[in-house]
This record gives C-alpha cells, structure tokens and sequence, in this order.
C-alpha cells in the first residue's frame, strides 16, 4: 500500500486517486483513536506552521480544522476576510504571498470564487488545503461523510448512495459525487429540478425528482440545506413549499423496511429538507460526521506534512 | 539470502523471564507506588507476560499496568517507508510522583525510548524511570540511553536484525536475521 500521497495539494478530490482516498481513511482510523484517548494530542506537527485562511464564513469547518491543527501540535493562525486588507483591496496572491514571508508551511483556505486554490497552487510552495471554494469543491467534507459512510457500512463498492437537495450550489454534492464513485459506489442526485445542474448525468450519476422512491433507492441519505446566500434567482416558489415536496419526514422513514443512514453536512435547517424527528433519529449519524471530520482532518494534514 | 538464527528459546526464555521478575521485585519489593508502561506493540507483549508473571509470583490482583503507543511521538515519521500503524494507548492512571518501569522488547537506538519519555510527559512528572528490555543491542544507539534491566545482550551489525517472538503469535523465542 502507499505510505504518501500522491499531490502536494488537497484541492479537490477529483485530483486523488481512490489509493490517496484509502490511505487518508486508514491514517484517519489512528487518529480517530487519538482523539478519544485521555491525552489528544500528540506532537506531530510540532515544526509546522499552518495558515486558516477564511474569505467566507465558516463555523464547522474551521473550529474542525484549528482542532486538528491543535492535536497534531502545529502553529496555528487565523485570518478571516471580513477583518483583514482584503477589504482595502488587496488581491489574493498578495495577501497570501505576505502571509507566506512570514514562513507558513501549509494554508487552509475556504474563498468564494471556484478555482482559487488551484490558481494560488500554481504560483506558491506550500501545501495547500481547500476548505471550501465557491460551489465547486469541499474535499475534506466529501471525505469525512464517506469515512462516516464505510464506518457504517464497510466497504462503498456496490452501495447506493443519495444526495439531496440543492445540488446546484453546493460544492458538498460535487465532492461527494467524486469521491463516492472513486470508491466504487453508485450515486443518485435528487431534488427540484432547478436545483440540479443540467446535464449532471454526465458525471456517471443518476437523477431522481421523487425522494420516496429515492429513499427506497438507497443505503446512505445525505441531506444538503437549500443556500438561499448563493442563490440570485428565485429557484423554488418557496422554503415551505420545498419542505413540503422535499423535506424528509420520520413517516417516510417508518415506512422503509430497512435500514437508512441519514447524513447532512450542516448547517441543519430543521423543519426544512429534514425535520427534527429524523435529524435526532437512530438513523443519524450527523454528529459522528463532526467527530470523524476531526480525525480525517489531521489525516489529511499529516500526510501533506510528511511530504515536505 | 538472509539467514535466521535462534538465539534464544524454550526454557531459558522462560528462565529469563523470571529473572527479569525477580530482579523487580527485588528492587520495587511489593511495587508501592510503582507502575510499569509497555511499549507499543512489542513492549506490550513483553509487558503482559512480565505482568503475569509478577501477579503469580507476589500472588496479588493488580498492579499499576499501562500501554503506550508512541507512534505519532517518533521524530523519524517523516522518513517512514511503511503505511502508519498506530496501536492503542491504555493509560488509565497518572505518573505523577511515581517509579515507572518502560517496558520494550528490543533497545537498538533508543528512538522508541527517547519518543515515549516525550509522551509520558503527558502523563506527569514521574519520580524516576527505569528501562527493562528483552534484547539490549549495544553499539547502535543514535541517544544516550541505556537499559537497567536486560533479557539479552547482542553485539550485532547494524545490517542485523534482531526479532523477539512470543508465544501469543507463535513460540517464545529470540531470532537474529543477518
């Protein structure tokens, strides 16, 4: 088996390969370990520097990140957009090129616009981490839901996995899509039809407009929120409308006989795609999505590491 | 073609075992205020069958016993040429003010050694720490650090390869592979 990686960078998963992705599944399984030890942390990374860059907002994501930066012992700083020289006009490359004087070893970065890290990839040395760009990736998040999904399931191979939701804003659909067919699974897309990109299909994924028959489908549910902030056209007649047609119900649950898992990446609007039954039913495993990110984080943070 | 050679098996494994015990007792009497640490995985092994061996031969329940894993406490992770394998660290007890035994199979540079003192400082200040091995390998040590309890002493190249194999996945014994 590999013992690295084969990118400097974790821009997206579309540029690992399934023996990156297996890799970063068995070094997360140590640290998952790690964190529920009495002592967390370990000193790893204790010779690294890493820079969360934010141009937009994150909680999760970046409380998950600094966690995993923290137990792996590495130097930590903070930026975010809304109180730096971002707003006096300074470009991209110049903030990140000032902050990268100041010797940082590796940035984590979430920006708005599709494309910057592979853009700031080209033209700095350290490693770079997309936290997030635009609606085009969110590596990290497409391989903590499937970690959380082989943690249910065992092997992906074979199993039938369901987004829904707004597939057309989110950049965890596109990951997730990625990642879960390099690991052999079969993906359906499902939701209102503005909300699903044309021509997705030809990404090798199948589309569904009726969640019933999608939930029959499936073995994994993950559930994405309608993002109203990306959104510059009404899309659907109404939130309410869409938790009628789309939402997920704990009757609609009751009435599989089988067994589900339901995910959801955050943040959770209840009441809209799920209700507060199914979010806190047996069947979620939304919070153990919040621990494993924690440890597939560090995963992927020591593995760029020890590639430098 | 590499050659392997026992050089160490059957009863005066056994023998050896129970004189490393014996020279604990002698030491620790009846282990007041004292624990042992094994080393992950190959200390554990030798942790388990010392730790046996001593709650037979003192005919007590229990005595402080812990495991520590070191692998992400190693200075070398970034030259490994094998995938990661981390084992699990059961320490359910504070070294603070205490004498602590490290327990390993082989000291050959004194990595293993020198990465779980880092990690035991997690676990307080200890009062003193002792190293018990199964194998000392003099000559090839890259740290000051030396063994006050030893199985085996082996003077052997640096191109040697010294394994311990116990009864759990095979036979008691010590192989060199030159």
């Amino acid at each position: 088996m590999a013992t690295e990686l084969s990118t400097k960078h974790v821009l997206g998963i579309k540029y690992l390969n399934a023996e990156d992705i297996q890799l970063i599944f068995e070094t997360a399984d140590n640290f998952k370990e790690v964190i529920n030890r009495p002592i967390k942390k370990v000193p790893s990374l204790r010779d690294v520097t890493i820079a969360n860059l934010f141009f937009e907002n994150s909680t999760r994501t970046r409380i998950s990140f600094e966690l995993a930066e923290k137990r792996l012992s590495a130097d930590v700083v903070n930026f975010s957009a809304s109180s730096s020289s971002v707003k006096k006009g300074e470009t991209l490359l110049d903030t990140v090129n000032n902050i990268l004087s100041m010797k940082v070893d590796m940035v984590v970065m979430r920006h708005p616009a599709p494309g910057a890290h592979f853009f700031l990839s080209q033209h700095i040395d350290a490693n770079i981490i997309n936290a997030g760009d635009g609606t085009h990736e969110h590596p990290t998040q497409a391989l903590l839901d499937a970690y959380s999904m082989r943690e249910k399931l065992g092997d992906l191979r074979g199993k039938n996995i369901a987004i829904f939701g707004d597939i057309l804003h989110s950049r965890v659909a596109l990951s997730n899509i990625f990642c879960l067919q390099k690991l052999g699974a079969n993906v359906r897309v499902c939701g209102p039809p503005t909300l699903i990109p044309k021509y997705i299909e030809k990404l090798g994924v199948s589309v569904s407009y009726n969640v019933k028959e999608t939930l029959r489908w499936c073995n994994v549910a993950n559930v994405l929120r309608i993002q109203l902030e990306r959104q510059d056209i009404k899309y659907i007649p109404s939130i309410r409308e869409y938790a009628q047609y789309f939402g997920i119900t704990k009757s609609m649950l009751d009435d599989l006989d089988k067994e589900i898992v339901i995910m959801h990446p955050g943040p959770i609007n209840r009441g809209v795609e799920i209700t507060s039954e199914v979010a806190d039913s047996e069947h979620s495993v939304i919070l153990d999505q919040v621990e494993n990110g924690v440890a597939v984080r560090m995963a992927v943070l020591f593995l760029l590491a020890s590639k430098r | 073609m590499k050659k392997s050679k026992t050089i160490l098996k059957d009863e005066r494994f056994a023998l050896t075992i129970d004189r490393l015990c014996h020279q604990l007792i002698e030491k620790y009497d009846n282990f007041e205020n004292t624990c042992m640490i094994g080393i992950q995985e190959g200390g554990v092994l030798m942790g388990d069958r010392i730790y046996a061996r001593l709650l037979a031969i003192l005919e007590v329940e229990k005595l402080d016993y812990g495991k520590l894993d070191i692998t992400f406490y190693r200075d070398d992770f970034r030259t490994r040429t094998k995938p990661l394998k981390a084992s699990s660290t059961e320490m359910n007890f504070l070294i603070e003010g205490k004498q602590v035994i490290l327990l390993d199979d082989v000291l050959y540079t004194g990595r293993s050694v020198h990465a779980a003192m880092t990690a035991l400082q997690h676990y307080g200040r200890p009062e003193n720490v002792e190293l018990m091995v199964m194998v000392d390998r003099r000559f090839n040590r890259h740290f000051p650090i030396q063994s006050d309890y030893v199985g085996l002493t082996i003077d052997a190249l640096d191109e040697a390869y010294v394994k311990v194999e116990w009864a759990e996945n095979g036979k008691d014994k010590i192989k060199l592979i030159a």
